[in-house]
């Protein structure tokens, strides 16, 4: 931990590879709260109305009713972190790094420290996070949710989470960001590790919800083993300052699967650098990266990249980028294969919405206005297979919401 | 009744359609022949209201209201639907969505109208998303089945079906222009044709159609204008035989 510590000092004004840098003096890192055995069923109580309103934009139910576990941080402060099922853990990863010594196998053991001066400020200044693991075996058929919220006006959030998907279990996660409505400036920095080990399902759909100046630098790498599959998904409707983040995932066993899908909506302002990484190193892995994005007035960079390593795998990235009312869109995708026998494609587009469309529905008895939301609604509808259908509805809320937004 | 008066079309600056004068009343169907290009498309697409094609002089009735002017949604909800021939894909929009759109406020069973036009395992798809030329014709006559207007516009209704779905394509048109109507006891042809509302204006260039609908009045379209008022079965007998040209030429 130590040289982790060295290493993350080295690192702290280490400009990121991509998107605009940030001055992480700008905002106030709250200290961190020492790790303590409190009892966290109670404390979302403590949440208004208002609060839970806006984490139910990020898919959040309070309540917890329908979700399998539960966790739920605001600023640095852990408020309920519980299982349900047997087979699901859920905890804060302070508290775990201090009791369970396996933890220090999964913890900064994909993501690196020293990436850039956000991984460096997560480490140094860590709040908290969590870690959410599916035993061996265990189907946890109801999905996890996971919450950050902040509330403070021109604070950072600086989080770590663990997610574990042993051998041949399943477990699906809504993981929801949101900041109070009052709270106009602010920085979130999380760092998110994935395990999904053989056979194992993970499926994890991440629903941000910020304001016109918040900051977000979310960093994450996954790993999948011998024919596991991860589903990720990332959804970003609502207006943001500055978000940029570039998941990274590395299918090391045969047979791995992972399909990443972006849905984003730039409004005007904001500067959105969103994309997705997959090394394909094993015979028969699969790869898809999804992303539909729309701009209002915004810039998006919409990044994708598959590289094949070896003979037999197969991978396809499909990148759409819609201008509505302005904006810049601009679309990266690459493909790099490193062997013979690899089969790798994409498919990007960057317009306008077809006038012909509108027209089409408009002579089936739609209003113009009706015609375009019916586009821009279904532009958005990404078919993600194997999405359990609670998460499916939490993404078309999102979605329906967006459209009454950008209208 | 549709009325068109003297109606001329420029595509940019470029002449379409010259003076073009044509009734439709209630219970009439017309058929409109004419080689590729003629502007058998371009006709349909004015009447349907396509902004692209502009309206340069003349006038075009329906129901008494002037809709020379008149949005596409407005003409939609007066009563005129189109099937056509190259419609847009639509992607995350499914067909059962779809056929919601065309039912407008109206109680519709996407199930029950996809069964008509063998069409129920694409209710899950996107509208005309990978379909081919004999499911786009079936997606479409199943929207129009939804939306039920009066004034029905088809082009090339059976271009690109296969044998095995044409006469479904024919029997679903006759369905949609009221020509399914069987004899009643008490009831004489003609007072059934007199229920009969329903107008149709079917663009053929195969002339399949005519094996399964009947129609009461054929016209050629040749170089943006219209001629050769008959009887479509005369009509498309004299173009296979001697061809456009010739056959305009008689007529004149
Ligand atoms: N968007 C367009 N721009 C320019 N010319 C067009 C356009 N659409 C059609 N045309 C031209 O108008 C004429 C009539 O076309 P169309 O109505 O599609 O004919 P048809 O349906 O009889 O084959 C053709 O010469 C065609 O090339
Ligand atoms: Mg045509």
């Amino acid at each position: 931990m130590r040289d982790l510590d060295d290493k993350a000092l080295q690192a702290k004004d280490k400009r990121a590879e991509f998107g605009q840098d940030i001055d992480l003096d700008a905002f106030q890192a709250e200290p961190a709260p020492s790790p303590s055995s409190v009892e966290y069923q109670a404390g979302s109580s403590t949440l208004s109305a208002a609060d839970k309103e806006r984490m139910i934009l990020s898919g959040i139910e309070v309540s917890g009713v329908g979700r399998a576990g539960s966790f739920l941080q605001k600023n640095s402060t852990v408020l309920e972190a519980f299982s349900r099922q047997d087979g699901l853990e859920v905890m804060p990863i302070r508290e775990a790094l201090e009791r369970h010594p396996w933890v220090r196998d999964y913890y900064w053991k994909l993501a690196s420290v020293d990436a850039d001066k956000y991984t460096a400020q997560a480490r140094l200044k860590l709040h908290n996070g969590y870690i959410i693991r599916a035993l061996p075996g265990s189907k946890i058929t109801y999905p996890v949710q996971a919450c950050m919220y902040l509330d403070q006006e021109g604070a950072s959030q600086h989080v770590h989470n663990l997610i574990i998907a042993e051998e041949g279990s399943e477990l699906h996660i809504i993981a929801g960001c949101a900041t109070a409505a009052h709270v106009r400036r602010a920085l979130h920095i999380g760092i998110s590790e994935f395990y999904v080990k053989k056979r194992a399902k993970l499926s994890f759909t991440m629903i941000h919800t910020w304001a016109e100046e918040i900051v977000v630098r979310p960093r994450s790498v996954g790993i999948v083993e011998e024919e596991g599959i991860f589903l990720n998904n990332y959804i970003c409707l609502m207006p943001v300052k500055s978000i940029q983040t570039y998941p990274t995932t590395y299918l090391a066993g045969k047979g791995a699967v992972a399909r990443f899908s972006n849905l984003l909506v730039g409004s005007p302002g904001s500067e959105m650098d969103v994309g997705g990484r997959i090394f394909l190193q094993e015979a028969n892995t699969r790869a898809e990266i999804i992303s539909r994005a729309i701009t209002n007035g915004g810039t998006i960079i919409s990044r994708g990249a598959l590289i094949g390593e070896v003979a037999g795998v197969k991978a396809h990235l499909e990148c759409r980028g819609l201008i509505l009312k302005g904006g810049t869109m601009h679309a990266i995708p690459e493909l790099e294969g490193r062997a013979d026998g690899v089969e790798m494609s994409h498919e990007a587009a960057v317009g306008k919405i077809a006038q012909e469309e509108i027209l089409y529905l408009m002579s089936r008895g739609l209003s113009e206005d009706e015609a375009t939301s019916t586009i821009v609604r279904g532009f958005l509808n990404v078919d993600i297979p194997d999405l359990p259908p609670q998460l499916k509805a939490e993404i078309d809320r999102a979605v329906g919401q967006s459209d009454q937004e950008m209208m | 009744m549709l009325r068109i008066e003297d109606l001329q079309v420029k595509i940019g600056d470029r002449k379409i359609l010259e003076h073009i004068d044509l009734e439709i009343h209630p219970g009439e169907t017309h058929i409109l022949f004419g080689p590729n290009g003629s502007g058998k498309t371009s006709l349909l697409m004015t009447i349907m209201g396509y902004p692209q094609y502009r309206i340069t002089g003349g006038k075009i009735f329906f129901k008494g209201e002037d809709i020379t002017n008149m949005p596409v949604n407005e003409r939609a909800r007066l009563g005129i639907g189109l099937s056509y021939q190259r419609p847009p894909t639509i992607h995350g929009l499914k067909i059962r969505q779809m056929v919601q759109i065309c039912g407008r406020g109206k109680e519709v069973d996407p199930q029950e109208l996809a069964k008509q036009v063998n069409f129920s395992e694409f209710l899950d798809r996107e509208v005309n998303a990978g379909f081919s030329g004999g499911e786009i014709k079936r997606s479409e006559l199943l929207q129009l089945l939804a939306q039920d207007p009066d004034l029905l516009l088809f082009d090339e209704p059976e271009s690109g079906v296969d044998l095995e779905n044409i006469s479904l394509i024919g029997r679903t048109i006759n369905h949609l222009l009221q020509r399914d109507m069987r004899a009643e006891p008490g009831k004489s042809m003609r007072e059934l044709r007199q229920e009969r509302k329903k107008m149709g204006l079917i663009i053929t260039h195969t002339g399949f159609i005519l094996d399964y609908v009947t129609a009461d009045k054929g016209q050629v379209l040749y170089g943006g204008v219209l001629t050769c008022a008959s009887n479509p079965r005369e009509i498309f007998k004299c173009i296979s035989e001697v061809g456009y040209e010739e056959c305009v030429r008689c007529a004149t």
